[in-house]
Parts: structure tokens; sequence; C-alpha cells
């Protein structure tokens, strides 16, 4: 709506249209939330505050929107926030939530370490070699996750190629176990969430002017302190990219844990499964998800004010 | 050409004249190549302490290269650079005693407009209270006081150079590198910075280079000027002798504006040269030259501001004159240039100074008009 003289007496049919064409575009992303997201996110609800039963489904009240809106108040008046409770009571529950976080911050904080360096040399790269490189990243999601978590677990058993070759250069006497173990977790979750750490720091570091590096230099920085104290902090908006898209997922992560970790890999996703497969609790299971949500949701709120922050500043 | 008289008054100073004058920073035999690109080529150049140095030349000829070569950011593909005399070869930029303005101003994104100024500082260990004090100092030169807490982004184009020129100049180094510092300015904010540089720079007692292709920036600031071509220095001078005295077509050329006649010297010895310059149809007789001898093919370079205009011929000599009609006037407010057509086809420019404010010029346009000078108004080139 440009302004200028009011020409909505003239044209009012005209004005309302396009206000009308204007909400229809805004109103196309809220349906979306609303279909794939909110909808489920209340029948998760609604499941969680309901009770088990040995029935099909497992659990009471049912909603049946053909016995009408009498049938649907009772079933609220049925509701109860028990689950949530014998969540808190439950030490196990709390510890797989604290654990499950602190898996995901230890797996951060390692593919920063990891995946700096590679977007670091990345950038540094020719220019000519830098598309091929971006492509090598991502190349590994042309195949199919499962896949690649089942082939660690062939290089991490005992008698599967890591241990295979230390044995034979001599540099252990007998086979390590790492597989089913949380250092087998962390490998698998470092290898595989890797380009999602690589990407924002490549596109932050690829970015900075070379020219900063030799202002730098030539006030007396040499390159290590350059390093911390001009390439690292505007790298500071790919970081934080980075270490948000890694965490949140990690902290829900289910195919890892249950595939490469053992008893001891305590996850909320593996109790969640565990709940709804082997319990066939759901609404317990409903719960756990529920919390979980909540719990992600103070991070996601912070990515997305920092997202809309650098937006700001770079659309200016 | 104004700023200049509004600073303090100019010293003599004229050490390359000196040959006791000890040499601050020496470029010998410099080569620079990119690949099989030669940026620099065998270029020989000596700058003294304290001299305001200006390169001058078109986009590519390889000012900044040289300049990059005194910071550091390259090193010589053969030749050494000297500074104090010490073989800067295999020295970081950052154990340099030279600060660079870079052309890009090069400011630090995240960082205050103060924290860029005590950069340097912080990093050479400066006393905290030190560095306070020399941050405003600096903050009050380039009258940014106000805006100390700004981050870049949030300052205008001319503000940001300010504080890349602040932060340049912050640790006082011996040698302040200047890569088109001004390109970005509007003319009055330029003329103001121009000033202060030369200010700056005679108060301070530091050895300045500046880098420019814009020549009046150069013959404004500057204690010398090498101009340069492809590489290779074409001539070092000071801003009056490059223009009085090219050294060549291409100097001439590249300095002020310029009449260039191409002759047949006919005859030359130590009191005078003769040239017959058949595209004017005319015979110059000049100043004599160096290593000009009878025979050769030269040309006769003459400002317009030192040809004469008449509405009849002048009564003496018929040397150094030539008829014409006036084919075009470019009307600039101060002087006006006059497009002279010769019999032969050849085109003369003449400007005259508008001293008085003529609404009705006796000389205008298809006049008959004679062009003269005196025998030393014009140099003859050889190259
Ligand atoms: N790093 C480089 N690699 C290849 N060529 C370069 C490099 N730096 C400069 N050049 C070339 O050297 C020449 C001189 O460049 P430069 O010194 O920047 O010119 P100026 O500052 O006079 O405009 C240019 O032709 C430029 O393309
Ligand atoms: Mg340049």
């Amino acid at each position: 709506m440009s302004g200028g003289p009011d020409n909505g007496a003239a044209a009012p049919g005209g004005r309302a249209g396009r206000r009308g064409a204007r909400w229809l575009v805004l109103a196309i992303p809220y349906l979306w939330l609303l279909v794939f997201f909110l909808v489920p996110f209340f029948i998760v609800l609604k499941i969680s505050l309901s009770m088990t039963a040995l029935a099909m489904p497992p659990y009471v009240p049912v909603f049946d929107l053909a016995k009408g809106i009498d049938n649907v108040v009772a079933g609220i008046r049925q509701f109860t926030t028990d689950n949530y409770v014998w969540l808190i009571e439950d030490a196990l529950y709390v510890r797989a939530y604290l654990s499950s976080l602190w898996i995901a911050a230890v797996s951060t904080f390692l593919l920063l370490v990891v995946g700096y360096p590679i977007a670091y040399g990345m950038a540094r790269a020719p220019r000519r070699w830098q598309a091929m490189l971006v492509m090598m990243v991502i190349l590994p999601f042309w195949t199919s996750f499962l896949i690649r978590v089942y082939a660690w677990i062939g290089i991490l058993k005992k008698e599967g190629l890591l241990n295979q070759m230390l044995l034979a250069l001599g540099v252990i006497d007998d086979p390590l176990t790492i597989l089913n173990t949380n250092t087998a977790v962390y490998i698998g979750i470092v290898y595989s969430y890797l380009p999602f750490m690589v990407l924002p720091l490549y596109a932050a570091l690829e970015r900075m002017d070379d020219t900063l590096l030799e202002a730098a230099a030539d006030l007396g920085c040499p390159p290590v302190q350059a390093f911390w104290k001009i390439t690292f902090p505007l790298s500071m908006p790919g970081v934080i990219a980075g270490c948000f898209l890694v965490f949140i997922p990690v902290t829900g992560e289910f195919v890892i844990p249950d595939l490469l970790g053992g008893s001891e890999t305590l996850m909320i996703g593996k109790t969640l499964w565990a709940e709804f497969f082997a319990n066939r609790d759901w609404p317990v299971s409903s719960a756990v998800a529920v919390v979980l949500l909540v719990i992600l949701v103070v991070p996601i709120v912070l990515f997305q004010n920092q997202e809309a922050k650098r937006a700001e500043r770079e659309g200016r | 050409m104004a700023t200049k008289a509004l600073g303090p008054m100019r010293r003599k100073f004229a050490p390359w004249d000196d040959p006791a004058a000890r040499p601050f920073i020496e470029f010998r035999n410099v080569t620079k190549r990119f690949g099989d690109f030669t940026a620099i080529d065998n270029l020989s150049l000596i700058i003294y302490e304290r001299e305001f140095f200006a390169l001058l030349g078109p986009s590519g000829c390889g000012k900044t290269t040289l300049m990059r070569m005194v910071a550091g950011f390259e090193e010589p593909s053969a030749g050494q650079v000297l500074l104090d005399g010490q073989d800067l070869a295999g020295i970081p930029p950052y154990r340099r005693p030279s600060n660079m303005m870079f052309q890009s101003y090069a400011l630090f994104p995240h960082m205050s407009v103060e924290a860029n100024i005590a950069f340097g500082l912080r990093q050479a260990r400066m006393p905290k209270g030190e560095i306070d004090a020399r941050v405003e100092e600096m903050l009050n030169l380039v009258k940014l006081k106000p805006f100390a807490r700004r981050r870049p982004d949030q300052l205008s184009g001319g503000q940001r150079q300010r504080v890349a020129l602040a932060r340049s100049l912050a640790k006082k180094p011996k040698v302040l590198l200047l890569d088109e510092p001004l390109g970005a300015l509007d003319k009055k904010l330029r003329e103001e910075t121009q000033f202060e540089l030369t200010d700056l720079q005679q108060t301070l007692g530091l050895t300045f280079i500046i880098v420019t292709h814009d020549q009046e920036e150069a013959m404004t600031m500057a204690d010398r000027i090498a101009v340069m071509d492809h590489g290779r220095i074409e001539q070092i001078a000071t801003p009056a002798e490059i223009y009085e005295q090219p050294a060549s077509r291409y100097v001439a050329d590249f300095i002020g504006d310029i009449n260039i006649l191409e002759g047949r010297v006919a005859a030359a010895d130590s009191a005078s040269i003769r040239m017959e310059c058949g595209g004017a149809g005319t015979t110059v007789l000049a100043a004599p030259a160096n290593s000009v001898a009878a025979g050769q093919t030269a040309w006769f370079a003459i400002r317009p501001e030192k040809v004469s205009i008449a509405l009849a011929p002048p009564t003496e000599a018929a040397v150094n004159c030539v008829g014409g009609e006036v084919w075009d006037i470019g009307y600039l407010g101060d002087v006006s240039i006059y497009h002279v057509r010769l019999a032969t086809g050849a085109t003369i420019k003449s400007t005259v100074s508008n001293h008085t404010r003529m609404i009705e010029r006796p000389i205008t346009w298809d006049d008959k008009v004679w062009l003269s000078w005196t025998p030393d108004a014009g140099v003859v080139l050889t190259r």
C-alpha cells in the first residue's frame, strides 16, 4: 500500500481486492503451520493429557465428533496431568532429558571444533575449488542417513575396520570397545551433523574481507592473534547459526544413540521410543514429546531472534 | 591548489638535491611479477625522510603494488626494498614500522570507532592511559569525537575515511602509506582533508607516500611526484617541474592540458632549437634541451595558458606565431579555452584568464586569430 492521497473512495473494490490478495499470501504460511505443525501438536498434546487404556487406540478419552459436542466436553473433563507428574516423579525421565541436553551440548562443541577448521580451509581455498568443496560436504546427503550410520557399526565394532587397522599398525594389542558406548554416539553425531555446522560457518567466513587481516597485520597483529581478534568474532553469526542448527535436532536424536549407543547411553529419543513401542504407553510418550518441545522452544526462539537481528543488520 | 596557501608556510625542503642526504625508503631495481604479468618493472626510487611523496598514474600501473611492497603484503620478485638502510625482505607486515590506510578503509566492522583507532596501540602494548589519550587526540584530529562509540556501519563514507586515517596515524608511524585515501569523498570534503593531511604530515614530521590517480591532488599535496606507467617510473620531480618540464609526452599529457606539435629538429645548439612542425605548418623556436640533435623527430609541448591569442598578427618576428580560426570556445568561469584550427587542420588550444567581467568578448567563433608564444614557453620532448 503506497501512501499518497487516499484513492480508496474512488476505487473501493480495487483496494479491498488487493488487501484480500495480500491476506491470502500471508495466510498460506500460517495455513501450512496450522496443518503440519499445530494440528499434530494438539493431537499429541491431547493424547498426553489422556489415560492409558487397554484399547485401540490405547488411551481414553477418544473424541468422536459424530457423537456431538457433548462427547467432546465430557472428554475434556476427563483430561489429567498425571502423565506429566509421572515424568517429574520418575528420575529416569529427568535424567534422560539432562543427559540428552548434555550429549547435545558436547556434540555441538565437538562439531564446532571439527567443523571450524574445515569451513576455514574451504573459505581460504582458491575460489575455483570452493564450489567443489561445498559439494563434497553435501555429497553424503545423497545416500541414506540410516545406511551411513550402519556403516559406522562396521567401522567401530570389535572386529571392525578401525580395530583391524589399529591392530595391524601395532598401535593397540587388544581391540578397543567403541561400539555401543557414548564415544560411538559422539562419532556418529559429529559425522552426521557436520554439514549443518560447516555450511553456516563457511558462509560467514567466505564473506569476510581479507584486507581486514592485512589491516590487522599492518597495525602489528601477528596472524594467530588476528584470527582471534578479527576472523573469529566476525564469524560469530556462523558459529551461532551452526550451533543452534546442530544442538536442536541432536537433543531429540534417536537413530544414532539407538544404533551406535549402548545401555549407558541415555537419550530422551530412546526413552520416547521405548515408551511408545515397547510399553505402548501413548499418553506418557506424548507427554515426553511435549516436554521435549517445550525445552527446545528456548533455544529455538533464541536462534530465531539471532537470525532476525542478523537479517536486519545485513538488510541495511 | 589554493588549499596549500591556507596551510603553514611550506619549509624549504629539497633533500633530493642534496647528494649527502640519506635515503629513507629505497627501491633498488625492484621487479614484481604476478605469474607472467610484470606489475613492477625494474624500478628504482628513493624517498627521503619527512617527504610527502605521491605516486601518480593510471589505474593498473602498479601504484598499489609498490605500496604493498613497503607494507610487506607483497615481496619483490627481484631487487630490494630498503627502509632506513635495512633490507625489508622477509620482515612480515606486523613487524614493519609503516602503517597503511587502505583504499577500501578496511575498518574492523565489529569494533567501535574508538576500538578501531586503539587497535594498533593495544597491539603495541601501550599503557592504557596513554592509549586513551592518543585515541582522544586522534578523534579530535579527525573531528569524530561524537562518533567514538559508533560502529563503522553507522558512519557515512566520509566519516569512515576519517576513521581509517586516524587508525593509520594513531601509532605515528615512521612511514604512512595512503592508498587513494580521498577517492570516495566529494570535492569540498576532499580539499579540506587534503589540507589536513599536509598539515599533519608537517606537524608530526612523518614520511607520507600517497597513491592517487588524481593529478590535482598530487600537485596540491606532494613534495615530489612520481608519474608511473606500466610498472615503470616515467618521471620523478616536484609538482612544478613535472608541470613545466615534463620528461615525455606521456607525462606532459597526463598532467594538465597541453598542445603537442610533432616535428623535425632543423637545428639545435646551446642557445636554441629550431623545429619544423609540418602538422602545424610552422617553424618553432624553442629553448635548448639536452640530447636533442638536428634531424631527429621531436615534439614541441606547450601549455594552453602559455599561448597568446590575438586578432592581429604580432608586429615582431615571424617565429612562434601561427594563424588560424576560432573553432570552439570553452567557458570555465575563471578561464576560457579557445580551440583554434590552423590552416593544416591541426588544433591548438589557448586559455585566456577572464580577469575582467566581459559580457561581450572581442574574440569569438570563426574569428581569424593569431597564436604566439615566447621561445621558452614550451619544451622540446624526444619521447
Ligand atoms: N595479487 C595479484 N595477482 C595478479 N595480478 C595482480 C595482483 N595484484 C595486482 N595485480 C595486477 O598488477 C597490476 C597493478 O596493480 P595495482 O598495483 O593494483 O595498480 P594500481 O594501484 O596502480 O591501479 C594490475 O594490472 C593488476 O591486475
Ligand atoms: Mg590501486
